[in-house]
């Protein structure tokens, strides 16, 4: 998968900046590696090279296309 | 004295060089290397934010002071700790300099968020050097960083280091030396830090050029993290794992601890015999042998422990591990309104609070971190293990109960329960009734694993030794003279039949205490034993045997006394008492590291308030519902 667009949530509209600033950039390649238990939270997903782990709704904010429909 | 002559004060202030970078890139360990044991550990002002500050001398001989500043993603601040980092960078930050050069420490394995940290570092107008660390991993991972053409790309001095050896820290004092010659300004406005940040999407193409360039943009992760997290992450086998390590690290704080937690009794009673022995009998020994040799003993005895539980929790921290756990239970600490990150410093409370308290350090987020401070007291810490035996052996009766369970046990077993629960009920209650918090931020990068380096845990133990030692000798110290002098004067007049502290300041202020605890069930000599009970509460026990006209001490006291006990109070009150240890903040060592860690009275004196009110409410109904049981 790839990102597509990165957004905030209106109550924290900061999390766009944070989100690219740890790696989640328009065109980066990303992978959900692990979900936590009980509830499927957090996630733990894989960004370029580094690993996040993130709540469903910061997750939510990363939306993402399949890796073949290319740049 | 008037002679105005203009005095060069820049020989006093050594050049201030700050290390900065992405939290896991290695800084703290460069930071050990560059400036070794002689660091300064403190916080900054007015905030809870770790200051670490050391000294280097250059080759020429020219010393240095470098900053190691809180780890951080970018110069937008999302937490206290990276705000420190920008204010310090911009010298904006209150009684802080602003520093002559940056170190851009870089994580050579993740190269792409760490670049994009150096553009906005490089905008910021301080002269940077980029310390390229963890090239050695970097290389066994099959890439090579050509620091030279790095340099080239981003205009400024790139030198190739590895944290944990020696290698590279050369190069790196050259630069240095260079480096910090050149004026800066003092303090630049906040446009210009917001300048300075950039627009992530842009640096993160000026990045992408650079790593072409460099031929690195093809990078792989960490294959053994990816399979280690396969199993360490399972959501079956993960928390296997987990229950097992903690499990351990329980099993060698409590059996690791016990034979030099013997050795430091041994040795305080030696201390006070030796002390004992060559004073003549009076105030003077009185103050040194039962005041500071039993007091501050009582409290070093627990440093085996501290020192065990600080040396897993760094190597979890150090391997990367901690945030595994986190991960784990993050959504186990979430129902009552925490994170997993509580998780460790809750756990470290039950050897000591502490400890716990200072562990918190690792919570990012300022509200988690100040309910698992207020509730880190409710775990059963080992000091109250002597009054808990003491209370047990003495009015629970040795027998089985149903199923071959020993009654003494579950009744302990209970204890501990009960603070475990009115912890997650407290924790609940924050969560539902307190100040609403907006969407809480996890975003927690689980880095790679690696080996952790035995010179980092041993840094990082010896601080927390220090920090521990310290206050010994300041406050608790202090404390325990105090209370003695409460306990000693004045003294009792001529033919008093009572026992001594009955007429001191101590006894008064217990028999003052009296009216509040009676409706507890709790007699005036269990008032008086409050008082020196105060600086920790296995002292209850000993105030206990010196009010009961005991000349015993330590260990006798306890087998001495419990038939005194068992026969002078009813049931009631016992387990009222029982139930006052599960919750009274009767440590003031505790209350005064809360202090230290939140910078300011308003949380200790919540905690004792909440602590003392609910141990009060705890007694009462304890005693009434045995009371009416009973008769």
């Amino acid at each position: 998968m790839i990102v597509s667009a990165v957004s905030s949530i209106a109550d924290a509209p900061e999390w766009a900046t944070r989100l690219r600033e740890l790696g989640f950039i328009e065109g980066e390649p990303v992978a959900v590696l692990r979900r936590g238990q009980p509830g499927g939270e957090p996630l733990a997903v894989r960004v370029g090279v580094s690993t996040f782990a993130l709540r469903k709704a910061e997750a939510a904010c990363v939306r993402v296309r399949p890796a073949a429909e290319g740049r | 004295m008037s002679t105005a002559v203009p005095v060069d004060m820049s020989h006093l202030a050594p050049p201030l060089v700050a290390l900065v970078g992405n939290p896991n890139c290695g800084k703290t360990a460069l930071f050990n290397l560059l400036t070794g044991s002689r660091q300064k550990v403190a916080n900054y002002a007015g905030v809870t934010v770790e200051r670490k500050e050391g000294v280097l001398r250059t080759r020429s001989g020219r010393r240095l002071a470098v900053l190691d500043l809180p780890g951080t993603y970018s110069l937008v601040p999302h937490s206290p700790d990276e705000q420190v980092t920008c204010d310090v960078l911009s010298g904006r930050l209150q009684g802080e300099r602003r520093p002559d050069m940056i170190i851009a420490v870089v994580d050579a394995t993740h190269l792409p968020r760490q670049l994009r940290l150096v553009l906005g570092l490089i905008r910021m107008g301080l002269p940077v050097v980029v310390a390229l660390n963890m090239t050695d991993l970097a290389r066994a991972r099959g890439f090579e960083v050509d620091a030279a053409k790095l340099s080239r790309e981003l205009g400024v001095p790139v030198v190739s280091t590895v944290a944990v050896k020696a290698r590279g820290a050369e190069a790196l004092l050259a630069e240095l030396e260079q480096g910090v010659a050149k004026d800066v300004a003092l303090r630049i406005p906040a446009q210009a830090v917001a300048a300075a940040a950039g627009d992530p999407r842009e640096d993160h193409r000026r990045v992408r050029e650079i790593l072409t360039a460099l031929g690195l943009d093809a990078l792989q992760a960490h294959t053994f993290t990816m399979r280690a997290d396969q199993l360490l992450l399972n959501p079956v086998l993960g928390p296997v794992v987990l229950v097992a390590l903690l499990f351990l690290i329980f099993q060698a704080v409590f059996a690791w601890a016990e034979a030099p937690m013997g050795w430091i009794e041994a040795a305080t009673g030696a201390v006070g015999d030796l002390v004992g022995g060559l004073l003549p009998e009076g105030l003077l020994r009185s103050l040194l042998v039962d005041g500071i040799v039993a007091g501050l003993g009582g409290v070093l005895v627990f440093l085996p422990q501290i020192v065990i539980l600080f040396f897993f929790i760094l190597l979890l921290e150090e391997s990367g591990y901690l945030p595994r756990a986190a991960f784990l239970l993050d959504r186990l600490m979430g129902g009552v309104g925490l994170s997993g990150r509580s998780f460790i410093p809750l756990l470290s409370s039950f050897a000591c609070a502490i400890p716990g308290i200072m562990a918190t350090r690792t919570i990012q987020n300022p509200r988690d971190r100040w309910v698992t401070i207020m509730i880190a007291p409710l775990m059963t810490c080992s000091a109250r293990l002597p009054v808990y035996a003491l209370l047990i052996g003495a009015f629970i009766p040795a027998r089985e109960v149903a199923g071959g369970l020993e009654l003494q046990g579950l009744v302990l077993f209970a204890l501990y329960i009960a603070g475990i629960v009115s912890a997650i009920a407290i924790a609940w209650l924050v969560k539902h009734f307190g100040a609403r918090d907006r969407t809480q931020t996890l975003m927690m990068e689980l880095p790679d694993y690696h080996w952790p380096s035995m010179r980092n845990i041993a840094i990082g133990l010896w601080q927390r030794v220090m920090i521990f030692l310290r206050r010994v000798g300041g406050i608790i110290l202090a404390l325990t003279v105090l209370l003695w002098f409460l306990a000693t004067f004045p003294a009792p007049p001529e033919g008093a039949a009572g026992p001594a502290i009955e007429y001191s300041f101590a006894g008064m202020l217990g028999s003052f205490m009296l009216p509040l605890f009676e409706p507890l069930g709790f007699n005036w000599q269990i008032a008086i034993s409050l008082v020196p009970g105060m600086a920790a509460r296995e002292v209850a026990v000993s105030a206990l045997g010196t009010v009961y006209a005991l000349s015993a001490t330590g260990d006798d006291t306890a087998e001495a006394l419990a038939p005194l006990i068992a026969a002078s109070w009813g049931l009631p009150t016992a387990l009222s008492l029982l139930a006052w240890f599960v919750f009274a903040p009767q440590c003031l060592s505790t209350l005064a590291t809360v202090r230290r860690e939140t910078g300011g009275w308003r949380a200790p004196l919540l905690m004792a308030g909440y602590l003392f009110g609910l141990a009060w409410l705890a007694s009462f109904a304890t005693f009434r519902i045995a009371s009416s049981c009973c008769s």
